[in-house]
């Protein structure tokens, strides 16, 4: 137990971790595949669910092969540097399990690494949100892998690793609120304007309500580890997260159910878990620097961005974000990335102060950072989209196989039967 | 009277609906139904192992109609299911003797509409 100088690892972090691990993996499945799947149409679900799991698999063996040594790791060539890692610390080269992590010295190297894992599986997973019940299966294997590859490990290396250049003009990310939600919702949007359309509807199916509220309380639970675990320590800095994640996401849940009260007619759960998943997007990146006081701000506010967004402006401009992951998690990424330019205080995180904390500057910072992940994010998603579409065998079904339904379509297998 | 009853595949109740709502013809009945005609359906899987000859899914369609709307009744089914393809399905036309609209008691044409 404890710190000695010749071995810095401290079990307590490294338990902490490899828990935090464990519930950010749950977050995606079951988690999103649930919150995802209740709200496709009857003949969808199993594509979603499909999807997400395959995330996790595929990305899993990409992170270990390259992805982890892309995204964070040394060794780019000159032009290249502060925007990729190289490939030292392919295959796991040079990670080892039991030195001190170069980012936190007190765990393992592997156990960051396979804490960021479930990270990267994550972020492609939630832009399924965006194009759901309208892809082929190949094609959304050969988007995700190169997406990975071209967009995430480059956005995560910029801001996270020891030279990533948003890193070095000081953009505060704790949790991901760039690399996972606005990279994530960006890269949905462009893909779900690439794909066009879905033939003969233009909003979510929800064919199954209790599954979205069974996935919503699965992605709140796992976000601990997602937030509180990005401490990568089981110290202060990791309670006072988990406490302002709780705190925003449960004011966020409260706004939204108030906004759709008052503008819909009816206080509803799809609304109650939208709301709540919208909190859980905007603390993420504040949540290792604000305390409870600017975590209610930020989650009362969010839900009031990402409803307008999703109930006045998507049908205003009529593109089919089928389950709004640009409107929930690139708004809500961009409020919670922007709001901790305002709300940081050097109290809770002696790295970073924002506006409110006599640090105006960082609120410019902020945006510089969020310009640069939604610039080079849509642009290289339409890019991969382009590839996917017209050199890998196509991206989108067919007009009749998306009538069917992808799951007998693609999958060859329904989620329900009528008899037996 | 009569009682138009039609078996369709799922995926064109869309273009159906959309087909009897241009006949004004906007009294329908849907129901999800299993059964098979002479077409081999989608295949499963289940771990590998290919299963066929399953009941398949498909969408029965019950509109009762004034003699003037049968044939257009009938020409919106097949406008709106028709893809050329066995599993297209079929349609029933019964004489219907009696029809009662339960809010008003009203009987016969009039219950129709």
């Amino acid at each position: 137990m404890g710190t000695t100088p010749a071995n810095p690892l401290n079990n307590g972090d490294i338990a902490w971790v490899l828990t935090s691990a464990a519930l950010v993996l749950a977050m995606t499945a079951p988690g999103l595949a649930f919150f995802y799947g209740g709200m496709v149409r009857r003949k969808n679900i199993n594509s979603i669910l499909m999807q997400c799991f395959m995330c996790l698999a595929i990305v899993s063996v990409l992170w270990v092969v390259v992805g982890y040594s892309l995204a964070f790791g040394p060794g780019a060539p000159g032009f290249l540097k502060g925007l990729i890692g190289g490939f030292n610390w392919a295959m796991l080269k040079n990670v080892s399990m039991s030195a001190p992590d170069p980012y936190a010295p007190t765990i393992p190297h592997q156990a960051y690494m396979i804490f960021q894992l479930m990270f990267a599986v994550i972020t492609p997973a939630l832009a399924i949100g965006s194009f759901a019940e309208r892809v082929k299966f190949s094609g959304w294997v050969w988007w995700t892998v190169l997406w990975l590859l071209i967009v995430y490990c480059p956005v995560a290396h910029m801001v996270w690793s020891h030279d990533g250049i948003e890193g070095q003009w000081g953009v505060l990310d704790f949790a991901g609120g760039t690399v996972v939600h606005m990279n994530a919702g960006i890269a949905g949007l462009a893909s779900c304007l690439y794909l066009g359309k879905r033939i003969g509807t233009n909003k979510p199916g929800m064919h199954n309500v209790p599954f979205v509220m069974l996935g919503a309380s699965l992605l709140w639970f796992g976000w601990f580890g997602f937030n509180a675990g990005s401490a990568v320590s089981a110290g202060a800095l990791a309670t006072s997260a988990f406490v302002v994640t709780n705190t925003a996401t449960a004011a966020a849940a409260i706004s939204w159910v108030v906004m759709e009260w008052v503008f819909a007619g009816a206080p509803t759960i799809v609304g109650a878990c939208s709301g709540a998943v919208a909190g859980l997007v905007a603390i993420t990146p504040a949540s290792g620097f604000v305390d409870a006081g600017g975590s209610l701000w930020i989650g009362f506010l969010v839900s009031v961005f990402c409803y307008c967004m999703v109930a006045f402006v998507k049908p205003k401009f009529g593109y089919d974000d089928t389950l709004d992951a640009f409107g929930v998690h690139y708004i809500g990424g961009l409020w919670g990335a922007l709001a901790t330019g305002l709300f940081a205080v050097k109290a809770v995180n002696s790295a970073g102060s924002g506006v409110f904390d006599g640090n105006p500057g960082q609120f410019l910072t902020q945006a510089k950072g969020c310009l640069l992940t939604t610039v080079y994010t849509f642009i290289m998603t339409l890019v991969i989209c382009f590839i996917v579409d017209k050199v890998l065998g196509g991206f989108r079904a067919t007009p009749e196989d998306e009538a069917i339904g992808i799951d007998l379509s693609q999958h060859h297998e329904r989620a329900y039967t009528i008899l037996d | 009277m009569k009682l138009v009853i039609a078996i369709i595949q799922p995926y064109k109740l869309e273009d159906v609906k959309q087909e009897l709502y241009a006949a004004n013809v906007n009294l329908i009945t849907v129901s999800e139904v299993l059964g098979h005609g002479r077409q081999v359906g989608v295949d499963e899987y289940y771990r590998g192992v290919k299963e066929t000859g399953n009941l398949l899914r498909k969408i029965r369609l019950e509109i009762a109609v004034n003699e003037d709307f049968v044939e257009p009744t009938i020409k919106a089914i097949i406008k709106g299911a028709r893809t050329g393809k066995i599993g297209d399905g079929k349609i029933f036309v019964v004489d219907l003797p009696r029809c009662i609209r339960i809010r008003t008691g009203e009987e016969g044409s009039k219950a129709i509409g």
